[in-house]
Formats: C-alpha cells, structure tokens, sequence
C-alpha cells in the first residue's frame, strides 16, 4: 500500500477513531507531503519497504476467534493481549501492581512523527493500545504484552510505558500471528530516575507478514533500560529503538538476534543517544542467516557535547550459512564530547571450519553441530537475559528456528 | 586549561604562522573569464590544443554535470558554491612551452624554491644536500594553478619506457593511451565533482609503466593553486601494466586567502597482473583561519582498479589542510587474489571539516583489503570516517580487515565513524574494529613526568596514533608529515 492508500484508509475511518484527532490529522499531513520512505534515503538505504506496496490491507474487524499460543499460554504472569491490533480482555489477565489502560491509542510523550515517517502512519491509524505505568518504588514483576494478527490487515498499535521512580517491571513482548498482516506498533517508554526496565522481545510474526515496529525510550537519572529482541519471523521486519539516556548514569543494553531464513529480510535500526554525562550504552546484535535471507543492522551511537565520560559498546556479527544471504551493516559514532570511551566491531563470516570438524570428528551428525556451534554464536546475546522464564521462551524460540529452516 | 592569553598566542601561532606555505606569487596569469559554459570548456580544451575526441568528452561530462545534484550526504557544512564565480582556466603567462628549466620564470622556481620543493635536477644531482645525505632520487612533475610548469628526470625515466609527464602533454604524445584509460576507472558520470573534473580539468600527471618494468625513482606531483578565484581540477592517470611497480607521492598547498577556493581533482589507477601502485599523499591545502574563513574545498575522487590477478593498489594519505576535505581513495578489487590497502591520517583543527575514508569492492577471488584510518579532531572541528566494504557474490574467499580510531582533543570538535559493511558471500571474512578517545591522562603524565612539555607530549602521543600510518610513507614523506601534524596541532593543546 502506498501512503496516498492509508490516506484514503484514513479519510474513510476518520470519524471513528478514538483519542486527539489534530495529532492524526498532523502525522497525515507528514505522510501526505512525504510518502513512505524510500530507498534513497539513508535511514533506508538497505531495507525496501516493496512488499508493503505491493500488498493491500483492510482494517481490522474486531472480535474474531483466536487461540492463544501455546508458548503464551505458558507464561505464568499477567498478560494483555491485542488481536489485529484491538485489546482482548477475553484473553487477557490484567496485572496487579501497574496500572494499566486501553481503548485508546497511548500516544505516549516521545514519539516524532515528523520525522519518522511508521511513527506518522501509526499516528494517523492508531486505534487502540496499552497505556502502562508503575508507581514509584513499585515492582511490577512481570507483564506479558502480546500481538496476535490475522489475514489481510494492517495495525499500528501504540503503546505507552511508564516507570516512576526506583520502579521496576519486566516487559516480555510476543508478536505471533498468521496470514498477510501488517503490524506496526510504536511504543512510548520512558524510566525516571533509578528505575529499571527489562524488555524482552521476540518477534515470530507469520511468514507472509510484514512487521515495522518503533521504539522510543527515554532513561533518567540512574536508569536502566535492558532490551533485548528475537528476530525471527515476518518475511519483512524493522525494529527500529531511539533510545536517550537523558540523565546521569543513565544505562541502555540494546541487545538483539536476528535469525533469517528463505526469502526473509530483517532491519535491527538503534540509535542511541548520550545526552547527559557517565552513561553507558552496550549493544550486542547477532544475525544467523540462511537461504536467501537477508539481515540489516544499523546502529548508531550518538553523544551530545554534554556526556563526557560516556562509555558507548557496539558489537555486530554475521554468520553467513548459505551461498545466497546476505549482510549488511553500518555501526555509526557520531561524538561531540571528548571525554569518551566508544567503540565498536563487526565481524561477519561463516562458521568456524575447525570447530566445525572438532564436533564432526567427535560424531556429532552435521545439523547438530551447526546447531551447536549458532547456538555458542548467540550466547553473548543471550546469556546475560536474567529473566528465566524469558529466557526458556526465547531458548525455544531460537531451538524451534532449526526445525524451520534446516541445514 | 593555561591562561586565555597564553593559549590565544599559540592558536595564532598556529593558524598565521602556523601556515608557512601561506604566501601568494606574483605571477602574470592568462585567466579564462570567470564562469563555466560550453564555451570555457571550448576554450580550455583549444587553449591545450586537444583533439576532437577530447573536447567531445569534456563536453558530454558538463552535459552530464549539469543534470546532477551536489552531494550532501557528507558531514560537511559549508555556504553553497557559486559555480559560476570562478575561474576555471589560469596558466602562468608564457610565450612557448619552456624547452628547459632555464626558460621558466624565475618567480615560479622561486616559489617552488620557497615550498621545498627542488626542481632543478642539476641540484639534487650535485648533492647539494650533502654528501652524507644520499637522497633517493625523486623526479618531479610540479602543477601551477592550471598547468604543469616542469617535469623532472624525464629521460633517465624514459630510458626504462616510464613515461611520466602532465596530462596535457601525454594527450598530444600519447593519445591512444590517454584515450584508452581516461575514465575508465571514474566515468565521466561518476559522480557530481567527477563530472565537473571531467569537463574542465586543466592538467595533471600521467603515469605509465610498461610491461615488467620497476620504475627507478619515486614519482611526485606537486600541485599548487596561487591564482585569486580559480579553481583546480587536475586529473592524474597512472598505469602500471603486468609486472610493473611504481610508487607515487603528491603534495599539495596553496596561499592565504579570505575567500574559499574550490578543488576537485580526480585521480585513476590501473593495475595489470602483478602491477603494484602506491600513491602516497600529503594534502596540506590552505585550511582556513581560526575562525573559519578562508581555506581550499577539497572534493576530491580517487579510485583504483585492480584489475590483473595478484595487483595491489596502497593508498596512504596524510590529510591535515583544507577547509573542507571530500575525498574516498577507493579500489575495485576485481582480479583475483588482488589487493587493497588504505592507510589514513586525516587531522583536523579550527573550523576544518573532513568527511574521508574509502571504498573496498571485493570482486574477484581471495581479494584482500586492509584498511586502517586515525582520526584526530581538535579546536571546533569535526572530523568523519566513511568506508564502505562490499564483497560481492563471487569473491569466494575475501577478506578485509579495518580499523578506525579517533581521538579527540578538546570538547568542542567532534568525531565520527560512518562504516557501511556488506557481504553477499559466506566464505568471505571481514573484521571492523573502531574506537575513539581522547589522549590518556596518564599516557600524558607519563610524558610530562619526564620533563617534556604538554605539547611535545601530545606531539609525541599523537605520532605514536599515527604511527601504523605513517610507516607507510616513503622515508621522506613520512618525516615531512611528522612535521605537519605537529604544526597542525600546534596551539589545540591548553
């Protein structure tokens, strides 16, 4: 769909949407005056958005039957699930110790649509989110957010957290679902002072969906924001996570997993941004790719004349496991205090021929031990996830990848 | 921070002293009118005499020219250029092309006399120098604004089939290899300044080393721009058949002026089966006063083509004037087992802007690219790394290796690193690595401890960041460079 398309899908919906409507009329008029964006733009320069032009969503009907996922179901925690992009109380178990409220879009304080041209279509369409925060000193344990979509359509929910100060919540994102959808959810974050929030994601949209999704985070004072994302379904995917430590010592983990196969294409985008001295940023992105997949990641670290004695830490690796996939990267500095220490590395390659043979010549058959080597390729990602029953879910995640796409 | 009065003499030190190949010669010139159409290309292309295919050519790329856009993807910030302000044809007034160096105004030796730079054979020859002091030979083509004023040693490398005389001179001698290699590594389309290089370029240095051949001496090329108002837009070729090797070295200056004058210069290599180029530069262009003004754009494209199995191509540059540095050395990797190699200082102080890096395209099979860039900022300047690895589908076996560092030195410049790594083959294997910092303090205290001043430390320290680079150089570059990053850096200390 094109964004004169979503225009017309606007002008039609227009008088049912919920929440501001001069905000919606704002972000039409961004994609009015400058469309989707293209490849000729930096920001875009390795991810094409042709399936999404291609393709032709309707707007969701809500209230259609739906199971909910067995690795969902699983999760012994508070859980608020949206189908097509609509909260589902029938499905959902609201938590006790955040509040929590829905029905309309939580358009959240960070969000630019101006210049972030999802974020304005998100704006426009928007019709429904969780709006999420914990009061000070509160810990809020662990809340399971979860997107369900279905044929044909195309959501753009939009989220909002909020960590008062000393606060603490462990947020597990799924998106699952089947069919064509589009899901494109923009999510407004923001952690005060001391409070700390852990974001575990794992994306495994269905096969034929496309999903772009928007992260603005915002950390205070002595805050910590600890993410980390598992890429891998959807035929199409950015995430993209702005992330401003606005405070001194401000802390972000950025970490993420991208693993790809058959014609899929995956967009890890970060920029994060050092705007208060003594913070710290660490990001460890991994991408495992087959077929004739193709990986992205683009992350760029940003500190402003004021964040001396930042500590800014990017890793990217790549492994290429078949002839046909491809990589690219672009890890970016961008600094403006002296006072720094930032770094950052890249390595892409294909498995390590010897330790491939160590396994082999030990009579470990051949899927297995690729299976072994990706998986020792991923710890670095993976192992410091704290969160247990995260971590299991994203464990089977990356074990059920193989079944999917064998070697 | 010392005392304001104290750091303000240093950063004048710097900048008006600082600047030693600052001074302008009065020269009587033969200026083209001011502006660019058809009609200067016309007369720049009879002004050298050039055949019918030439002038077609100048005359395609300015068509090209003029449906693109100037870049602005860089980290660059600077007023908009006004094309049509200036001058794009400036020679030295002469009656007949010199014969000899005798037949050379002698304002012009002096100037180059004045820079350093000898070109009088018979000089170097008599080992004035002294005779302890065994100097390589280095035979010399020196550009004056728009033209090559004298060429050096041009017989003793003739006797081994080297040709190496100004562009203008190998399109009248040698036309069928001018012909044959002038934009076949940049297109005349290539890109916006190529473009404009393409359809105005005036002279620089052309290159050949036939089949086998090592050239016997170092070449250099030393441009100059002295004119008000002019721009420079030389074009260097350089080919070394199989076997051949040949290294390079150019240096360039210009004077003091208010005003911001324009460069954009496009270099070419090719490198047959087994050839071997190094092209050494130190770019020393006016940069500009402590407060910005004045100082040389400098947009420059260098690019090689590997194209013989086995060929390598070494760009090292040493990149510490201009206001405004443009410029990506690139190779295309395409025989197989060919390799790259990019080693950078790039220095900014002041108001300077660089945007530099390279371009490694991986082709054929078991190419290799190493690329190692230090960037130092200082004063309110900002300084940026772009490079781009790409391995291409068939380049089984490729590897690249790249680092990167920055260092800062004060809080108000800035230091950027744009890499863009792509690889479309599963046996290739690529490493970036890529840091920045500022001078250590007890690296500093180390030195200071020791009794040597805060600037002869960080002289010292920043040698040392530079030091992988550096030992790149021919011998005598590589000094001449040490000198320059520490009057470079000179006053940024406080």
């Amino acid at each position: 769909m094109s964004a004169s398309a979503f225009l017309s899908r606007f002008d039609a919906a227009r008088a049912v949407l919920p929440g501001d409507a001069s905000l919606r009329e704002a972000a039409a008029g961004v994609l009015r005056a400058r469309g989707l964006p293209g490849p000729r733009e930096e920001a875009w320069r390795y991810t094409r958005l042709r399936p999404l032009s291609e393709a032709d969503y309707a707007m969701p009907v809500p209230g259609r039957e739906v199971s909910l996922p067995a690795s969902v179901a699983a999760l012994d925690a508070p859980r608020l699930v949206f189908v097509d992009g609509t909260y589902r109380a029938d499905l959902s178990v609201p938590p006790s110790k955040a509040v929590l409220r829905t029905g309309v879009p939580a358009m959240g304080p960070l969000a630019r649509p101006e210049s972030e041209r999802l974020v304005a279509l998100n704006t426009m369409l928007a019709a429904d989110g969780a709006e999420l925060s914990v009061a000070a000193g509160v810990d809020a344990g662990t809340v399971v957010l979860v997107s369900l979509g279905g044929e044909g359509v195309a959501f753009h929910p939009r989220h909002a957290v909020h960590l008062a100060r000393g606060a603490k919540l462990t947020l597990i994102e799924i998106c699952a679902g089947e069919g064509r959808y589009l899901h494109n959810p923009v999510t407004s974050i923001t952690v005060e002072a001391g409070a700390i929030l852990t974001h575990l994601r794992l994306q495994d949209e269905g096969i034929e969906a496309i999903h772009l999704s928007t992260i603005y985070a915002d950390v205070a004072e002595g805050g910590t924001y600890d993410s980390f994302a598992l890429t891998i379904g959807a035929r199409l995917a950015r995430m993209e996570v702005h992330a401003r430590l606005g405070g001194t010592a401000a802390m972000a983990h950025l970490n993420a997993a991208q693993l790809l196969g058959g014609v899929q294409h995956a967009d890890f985008t970060t920029v994060v941004t050092h705007d208060a001295p003594a913070t710290q940023s660490r990001q460890t992105v991994k991408n495992v790719l087959t077929g004739r997949s193709h990986g992205v990641f683009q992350g760029k670290i940003e500190v402003s004349r004021i964040a001396q004695k930042t500590d800014g830490y990017q890793m990217n690796q790549a492994l290429l496991l078949s002839p046909d996939a491809e990589i690219n990267c672009k890890p970016q500095l961008e600094i403006y205090a002296d006072d720094v220490k930032c770094s950052h590395g890249a390595t892409v390659g294909a498995l390590d021929a010897d330790q491939y043979f160590y396994l082999r010549s030990r009579g470990v058959p051949a899927a297995e031990a690729r299976a072994i080597l990706v998986r020792a390729f991923l710890a670095e990602a993976l192992d410091p996830i704290a969160h247990e029953a995260g971590r299991a879910l994203l464990e089977n995640a990356v074990a059920g990848w193989w079944e999917r796409h064998p070697a | 921070m010392a005392v304001v009065a104290e750091t303000l003499d240093t950063v004048n030190a710097a900048t008006e002293g600082g600047y030693k190949w600052g001074f302008s010669t009065e020269i009587e010139m033969d200026l083209a009118p001011k502006g660019l159409n058809e009609d200067i290309i016309r007369l720049i292309s009879s002004r050298k005499n050039e055949p019918e295919w030439l002038l077609e050519w100048r005359l395609k790329s300015y068509e090209a020219w003029l449906k693109m856009e100037e870049p602005d993807w860089a980290m660059l910030k600077h007023p908009p250029i006004d094309y049509q302000d200036l001058h794009y044809y400036a020679a030295p007034k002469k009656k007949a092309g010199p014969k000899s160096l005798d037949e050379v105004d002698p304002e012009l030796l002096r100037t180059y006399e004045k820079l350093g730079i000898p070109l009088r054979e018979r000089a170097i020859l008599a080992g004035v120098e002294g005779a302890e002091d065994e100097r390589p030979q280095v035979a010399m083509d020196a550009v004056f604004d728009s033209v090559s004023v004298a060429t050096t040693f041009k017989s003793t490398l003739a006797k081994s089939g080297v040709i190496f005389c100004p562009i203008s001179e190998a399109v009248q001698e040698h036309p069928e290899l001018v012909r044959k290699y002038l934009g076949s590594v940049v297109p005349a389309g290539d890109n916006y300044f190529a473009a404009l290089n393409s359809a105005v370029f005036t002279d620089g240095s052309f290159v050949f080393i036939p089949k086998g051949v090592r050239c016997p001496m170092e070449l250099s090329t030393y441009f100059r721009i002295n004119a008000r108002n002019t721009g420079q837009f030389e074009r260097t070729l350089i080919i070394a058949e199989d076997g051949a090797y040949v290294s390079y070295l150019e240096g360039c200056t210009a004077p003091q002026r208010d005003e911001n004058q324009l460069h954009a210069a496009v270099v070419e290599l090719v490198a047959f089966d087994d050839a071997q180029i190094k092209y050494s530069t130190v770019q020393n262009w006016y940069p500009g006063d402590a407060e910005g003004r004045g100082g040389i754009y400098n947009f420059v494209t260098k690019r090689a083509a590997c194209r013989g199995a086995r060929s390598k191509v070494s760009w090292t540059q040493v990149e510490t004037g201009s206001a405004i540095t443009w410029k990506y050395p690139s190779c295309i990797l395409q025989g197989d087992d060919s390799v790259g190699e990019f080693y950078s200082v790039a220095v900014t102080t002041n108001f300077q802007q660089a945007d530099t890096g390279t371009k490694m395209i991986h082709l054929g099979k078991r190419t290799k690219s190493t690329i190692v860039s230090k960037g130092i900022s200082a004063g309110r300047s900002n300084n940026t790394y772009r490079g781009l690895v790409r391995i291409m589908p068939k380049a089984d076996g490729a590897r690249n290796f790249t680092q990167c560092d920055s260092l800062l030195i004060g809080d108000q410049c800035g230091a950027h690193t744009v890499p863009y790594i792509e690889s479309r083959n599963p046996t290739a294997k690529l490493e970036h690595e890529a840091t920045t910092s500022k001078i250590a303090d007890d690296q500093l205290f180390y030195c200071r401890q020791r009794g040597l001043s805060e600037e002869d430390a960080v002289n010292l320290i920043v040698n040392g960041f530079c030091k992988e680079v550096l030992k790149e150089l021919p011998m005598e570059f590589a000094v001449e460079a040490q000198k320059l990053l520490a009057v470079s850096l000179e006053g940024s200390v406080g």
